[in-house]
C-alpha cells in the first residue's frame, strides 16, 4: 500500500473541510471493506488519506421513532442495524439486505452509507433502501441537502456527492400500516459473494388486504446504476393482487432492467432473475404487509 | 516518509503502545511491530479471514482495518486466546477433531467459532456453517471444522 496519511475528524465541519481541500485525494473511511481494498489494490491512486469518519457522532447515529422513522448514521455498522430488534421487528425487507452483506466478519464493519457511497451497481442494500423511500442527508461546505437515495448513485461507482461533501444520515419513513417489503438477491453460492441480480420491494395495501395503494420495486446488478422501475410499481396498483398482476409487474421490471454479460452471468440470465426475484419478493412483502 | 503515529491500544488484556506508519493495517501491526504472527495473512482483502481478531469484542478482518483505528480499543488475537495452562475448548476441541492440516486458516475459525459461541452457545450444524461462511479453508473440507465447534459446543 502505498504512503496514505490517517485523519479522524471529530466534527462534520472538521470532515468537510478535510474533503473540501483535498477532494479527490481523501476519501471517507467507515468500516474500510471497500476502501482499504481499493487503495491497497491499486484502484484509487489518488488517495492520499482515508478519512475516518467513526469519531463524528451524527455519523453513528441509529435511532428509530414509530412517528418520525428510522435514522441510520452513514458509518453505523450492519450488525448494530440488525442486532436492534425494534428496528428489525419494523423493517424486515431492509434486514434482509443489512444480514447478508458479506460474512459476520464484514457486517461487524461495513456499514450502509459505505455501501450506498461505494455506489457499486451490485450493492445488496441500495435495492432495499431504494423500496424503502430512504433520503440521503449530504452535509457540505455550503450546508446540508438531502438526496431521495434512487437518485444518489450516477454511474459504477459514481455518486452525487461534490468536493467537501460526505453522506452523513440514511432516513427512512416509519412503516406505514399494511406495508410490507423484502430484498432477494441470487448468488451461485450459499454466502459471501456478489449479487448476480438484486431486487428491492415494497407494498403497501388496502383496509381489506386485497389491493395494492402503493408500490416500489428496485433492481440491483442490471444497470450501471441501482434502479427504480416506476412501471413496475405502478403496475401493481389498484387491480386485485394476485398472480397475473404480480407477474405483469415482474415483466416491467425484466422489460427495464439493462444487464451486461460479465463472469458473473449473462444478459439473457440475469433478465430471467428478474423475474423470478421480483415475483418471489413481492410475495414475501405482501404476506409481510398482510400479517 | 510519513511521520509515525503513536498508538495506544490493550492487546490480549495487556495495554500496548505502538508506532506504526498511517498506511499499516492492523494485521501488519500484529505480525511485523507486535510480533504476534497467530493472525495471517491469506487474501488481505477480507474474503478468507486468515486474519480474524475480536475487536472489541467483535469479529473482524484485521487485514480491513487501518491500525491507527485501535487507538483506545482492545484486541485479542489467538495468542490471547488460552490460558498457559491449558487450551480454550474450542482450540480442543479442534485438536480432538482434526480440524486442520495445514493450519493457516485455523486461528482464524478458531476465533470465528468462539465469536459464534459466545454469542449462541447451542448452534445448529446449519448456524455454524452459515457463521464459518467468510473462513475459508483449502485443506479440510470443512467438515471436521463444522464438527469440532458442534463439538466444543458441548462443553
Amino acid at each position: 500500500m502505498k504512503v496514505i496519511d490517517y485523519a479522524a475528524p471529530k466534527s462534520i465541519a472538521e470532515a468537510v473541510a478535510v474533503l473540501k481541500e483535498k477532494g479527490e485525494r481523501a476519501r471517507c473511511l467507515a468500516g474500510g471493506t471497500d476502501i482499504i481494498v481499493q487503495v491497497r489494490e491499486g484502484k484509487r491512486r489518488d488517495v492520499e488519506v482515508l478519512v475516518d469518519i467513526k469519531h463524528i457522532p451524527e455519523l453513528n447515529e441509529l435511532s428509530f421513532d414509530a412517528k418520525t422513522g428510522l435514522r441510520i448514521g452513514a458509518a453505523a455498522p450492519c450488525y448494530r442495524v440488525y442486532e436492534d430488534q425494534r428496528i428489525s421487528n419494523a423493517y424486515p425487507g431492509l434486514i434482509d439486505a443489512v444480514a447478508l452483506v458479506g460474512g459476520i466478519q464484514i457486517q461487524s464493519r461495513a456499514s450502509l452509507g459505505g455501501n450506498l457511497c461505494n455506489s457499486s451497481p451490485a450493492a445488496d442494500t441500495i435495492p432495499a433502501l431504494i423500496a424503502m423511500e430512504t433520503i440521503c442527508v449530504i452535509a457540505g461546505p455550503g450546508g446540508t441537502r438531502e438526496v431521495p437515495v434512487q437518485g444518489f448513485c450516477t454511474a459504477p461507482g459514481k455518486n452525487v456527492l461534490g468536493r467537501g461533501e460526505l453522506l452523513v444520515t440514511l432516513k427512512l419513513p416509519p412503516p406505514k400500516p399494511r406495508s410490507g417489503a423484502a430484498y432477494l438477491r441470487f448468488i451461485p453460492r450459499n454466502e459471501m459473494d456478489i449479487a448476480v441480480v438484486g431486487a428491492g420491494v415494497s407494498v403497501e395495501l388496502d383496509e381489506g388486504r386485497s389491493r395494492c395503494t402503493a408500490a416500489r420495486v428496485s433492481l440491483a446488478a442490471v444497470a450501471p446504476t441501482p434502479l427504480l422501475v416506476n412501471e413496475a410499481g405502478a403496475a401493481l396498483v389498484d387491480g386485485t393482487l394476485n398472480d397475473a398482476l404480480i407477474e405483469n409487474a415482474a415483466r416491467l421490471a425484466q422489460a427495464a432492467s439493462r444487464p451486461i454479460s460479465d463472469m458473473r452471468g449473462d444478459a439473457d440470465y440475469r433478465r430471467h432473475l428478474v423475474g423470478v426475484l421480483v415475483k418471489r419478493a413481492l410475495q414475501t412483502a405482501i404476506a409481510r404487509a398482510r400479517t | 516518509m510519513t511521520k509515525k503515529l503513536h498508538i495506544e491500544a490493550k492487546i490480549n488484556g495487556k495495554d500496548t503502545e505502538f508506532l506504526c506508519e498511517p498506511r499499516q493495517s492492523l494485521l501488519e501491526v500484529l505480525r511485523d511491530v507486535l510480533q504476534l504472527t497467530g493472525a495471517k495473512e491469506g487474501c488481505n482483502n477480507g474474503n478468507c479471514g486468515a486474519c480474524n481478531v475480536l475487536l472489541d469484542g467483535r469479529l473482524v478482518n484485521s487485514c480491513l482495518v487501518m491500525a491507527p483505528e485501535i487507538a483506545g480499543r482492545s484486541v485479542a488475537t489467538i495468542e490471547g486466546l488460552a490460558s498457559p495452562q491449558a487450551l480454550h475448548p474450542v482450540q480442543k476441541a479442534f485438536l480432538e477433531n482434526a480440524a486442520l492440516q495445514c493450519g493457516i486458516c485455523t486461528p482464524g475459525f478458531i476465533l470465528a467459532s468462539k465469536a459464534l459461541l459466545d454469542q449462541n452457545p447451542h448452534p445448529t450444524e446449519h448456524q455454524v456453517r452459515h457463521w464459518l461462511a467468510g473462513n475459508l479453508c483449502r485443506c479440510t473440507g470443512y467438515d471436521k471444522i463444522v464438527r469440532a465447534v458442534l463439538d466444543a459446543a458441548k462443553t
